[in-house]
């Protein structure tokens, strides 16, 4: 019994060490928001800074694009429309909203078709492009 | 949750997707790669869930139903889809996103407080463009895969189907488009946002039905693209790191391959646009026999084979039609065992999207360092023997290099032609998808194979075996 004690207060301590470590972490990341924030002095508007991940982003496919090897060209097409079901997260927004007019009912049967929609792309790609990429081997 | 920590978490799963196209750079690292994308989707769902829980217990009920069902059909369509459907698949695929885009936009539309964009009396007018750009692209999307799924799987003619006044209707409905999304962001109307929705519909559908079937490579990647760009659309509207990040990747990379595919056939991206070219039904050149054919069998190429000390294999769409990779391996060992040097050559537009050949030989247990790219062995079919063509037809025609006149004047072509002898697998004397006759096949050094791919080449197999 004091081995399942000792054992359950571990537990407890473990728990709260990782809320603890959760809580630093979301204050670590506000301080790098009020830091960001104060860089930019709290003057550009976010649209702004989305715009800049935008077009770096473009830039950043561009060139990782070109390193694929034509040979995986087709996983490559699987794999891009696996990740772009990441669109999943508008739907989940939408499922979760609180149905309290016909607007918000709407908004969640839209959603919950576009979630359906999302998950068939995400497993489907995925899945699809693992195993076309199992298939690829070297001699011998 | 707070916002800035799930802005973060997004960013990683951002980061994630962009290792995964990292890891395709190679086979060897490419495996590595698919797992954090899938990590990469899973934070960015957990985030969703943790930063906006879902509202009641119905909701949740409702994510667990979505995403069982919507799971359960895509595990079984990528267990079971066969290789050569890929093309298909990926179409599909591109549906759904487009699909999903739209919807997504409505759900914004009908519950804006939920995606952060209401301010008390209206959306913000910025989202309302944002919406807007992400619903037009997502319809477009939606039914333009949907012809070029239809087209690829053979339910509707590959032919390209011309509308009278066709570059009319594209251009009006484009202006259209234009003018409501403009409406919509001074009225803020749901019935706007409907019509824009109709009219993208529509334009999905009238800009890929004048587009063929030899085509298609093109479409498939532009579509990829188009997919991209809806969902980076949809990220801006939600202000999601990992939706901008993502669009912005796929949207270079549909746009990459297309300028790849448009490059492996000489074309300009505008002119495969504006369609009608590459019916299935051969063009007018059909027919006009320029001199007699060699004709072989199955036994003479075997024969030729089992004496040569290189041959190079050429693939095309007719060794996926008629499933022939299992038995171009087959022949491949028989031919290796008896010490002869086999490699095989893949031109980028062999097939019907990007990779499509590699994908087949790979499924064919074709170790992928036996198969090279173009420029990469061109320069080799001089000391082949036996350049051996299976499926493919327009892209070793010399014509492209020596007939200003030819439709496909300038187009990259596999040199099989400066092999010792070339054997053609082909089913008849038809031309290809680009209507033009090929010189190659009344060439002295030419050897006729007329049959199935599959079938031919399981002749040859056995002849070698005896």
């Amino acid at each position: 019994m004091d081995d399942l004690d000792a054992a359950l207060m571990k537990l407890r301590a473990a728990t709260d060490a990782a809320q603890e470590a959760a809580r630093a972490v979301q204050a670590y990341s506000d301080q790098i928001a009020v830091a960001g924030h104060a860089a930019s002095g709290g003057a550009i508007d976010p649209f702004v800074f989305r715009v800049a991940i935008f077009a770096l982003a473009v830039f950043v496919g561009y060139y990782v694009v070109w390193s694929v090897t034509p040979a995986l060209h087709t996983p490559l097409m699987s794999e891009t429309n696996a990740i772009s079901s990441v669109i999943v997260v508008g739907a989940l927004l939408s499922v979760g909203v609180a149905a309290v007019d016909s607007g918000s009912v709407f908004a969640r049967f839209v959603g919950f078709i576009a979630l359906i929609l999302a998950s068939v792309n995400i497993f489907g790609g995925f899945l699809v492009t693992e195993r076309m990429l199992a298939m690829y081997k070297k001699k011998g | 949750m707070n916002a800035n920590l799930a802005a973060l978490l997004y960013l990683i799963a951002g980061i994630l997707f962009i290792l995964a196209l990292r890891g395709l750079s190679s086979p060897a690292t490419s495996r590595q790669g698919n797992r954090f994308g899938m990590i990469g989707m899973a934070i960015a769902i957990l985030t969703t869930l943790a930063l906006k829980p879902p509202a009641s217990a119905v909701s949740w009920l409702l994510i667990v139903l979505g995403l069982a069902i919507g799971g359960g059909v895509g595990v079984w369509r990528a267990r079971t889809v066969k290789m050569t459907a890929m093309p298909q698949l990926v179409a599909m695929f591109h549906s759904l996103v487009g699909l999903a885009a739209v919807l997504v936009a409505a759900g914004a539309l009908y519950a804006p407080d939920a995606y952060g964009i209401w301010d008390g009396e209206e959306i913000h007018p910025a989202s309302i463009i944002e919406m807007s750009l992400g619903l037009a692209i997502g319809a477009v999307t939606f039914t333009g895969s949907v012809i070029a799924f239809l087209k690829l799987d053979g339910r509707m003619s590959g032919a390209p189907i011309l509308l009278p006044q066709r570059h009319a209707i594209n251009i009006s409905l484009g202006v259209a488009l234009v003018v409501l999304i403009a409406l919509f962001y001074a009225a803020q109307a749901a019935i706007f946002f409907w019509l824009i929705a109709l009219v993208s519909l529509v334009l999905g559908v009238t800009m890929i039905i004048p587009i063929g079937g030899a085509d298609m490579p093109v479409v498939i990647s532009m579509l990829n693209s188009y997919s991209g760009w809806a969902a980076a659309g949809i990220g801006f509207t939600l202000g999601n790191l990992a939706l901008i990040i993502t669009g912005a990747l796929v949207g270079s990379s549909g746009a990459i391959l297309s300028y790849i595919m448009c490059k492996g056939m000489n074309r300009s991206f505008v002119s495969v646009l504006l369609g009608g070219f590459g019916g299935e039904v051969a063009g007018p050149a059909v027919g006009k026999e320029v001199g007699p054919v060699k004709q072989g069998s199955a036994d003479d190429a075997a024969f030729m084979m089992k004496n040569a000390s290189k041959v190079i294999i050429a693939p095309g769409y007719g060794m996926a039609v008629a499933h022939a990779q299992h038995s171009l391996h087959e022949m491949a060992d028989i031919l290796k065992k008896n010490g002869v040097e086999v490699k095989y050559a893949i031109h980028p537009v062999a097939g019907r999207m990007p990779g499509h050949m590699n994908v087949l030989l790979a499924e064919a247990n074709v170790p992928y360092d036996e198969v090279f790219e173009l420029d990469d062995i061109n320069n080799e079919f001089s000391q082949a023997d036996v350049a051996y063509v299976i499926g493919a037809n327009d892209v070793t025609n010399p014509a492209a290099r020596t007939d200003r006149k030819s439709p496909i004047f300038g187009m990259p072509i596999l040199d099989v032609a400066k092999a010792k002898t070339v054997l053609f697998v082909k089913r008849g004397m038809g031309s290809g998808y680009a209507g033009v006759d090929n010189e190659l096949f009344f060439r002295d050094n030419t050897l006729m194979l007329f049959g199935d791919a599959k079938k031919m080449t399981d002749a040859i197999v056995k002849a070698l075996q005896n």
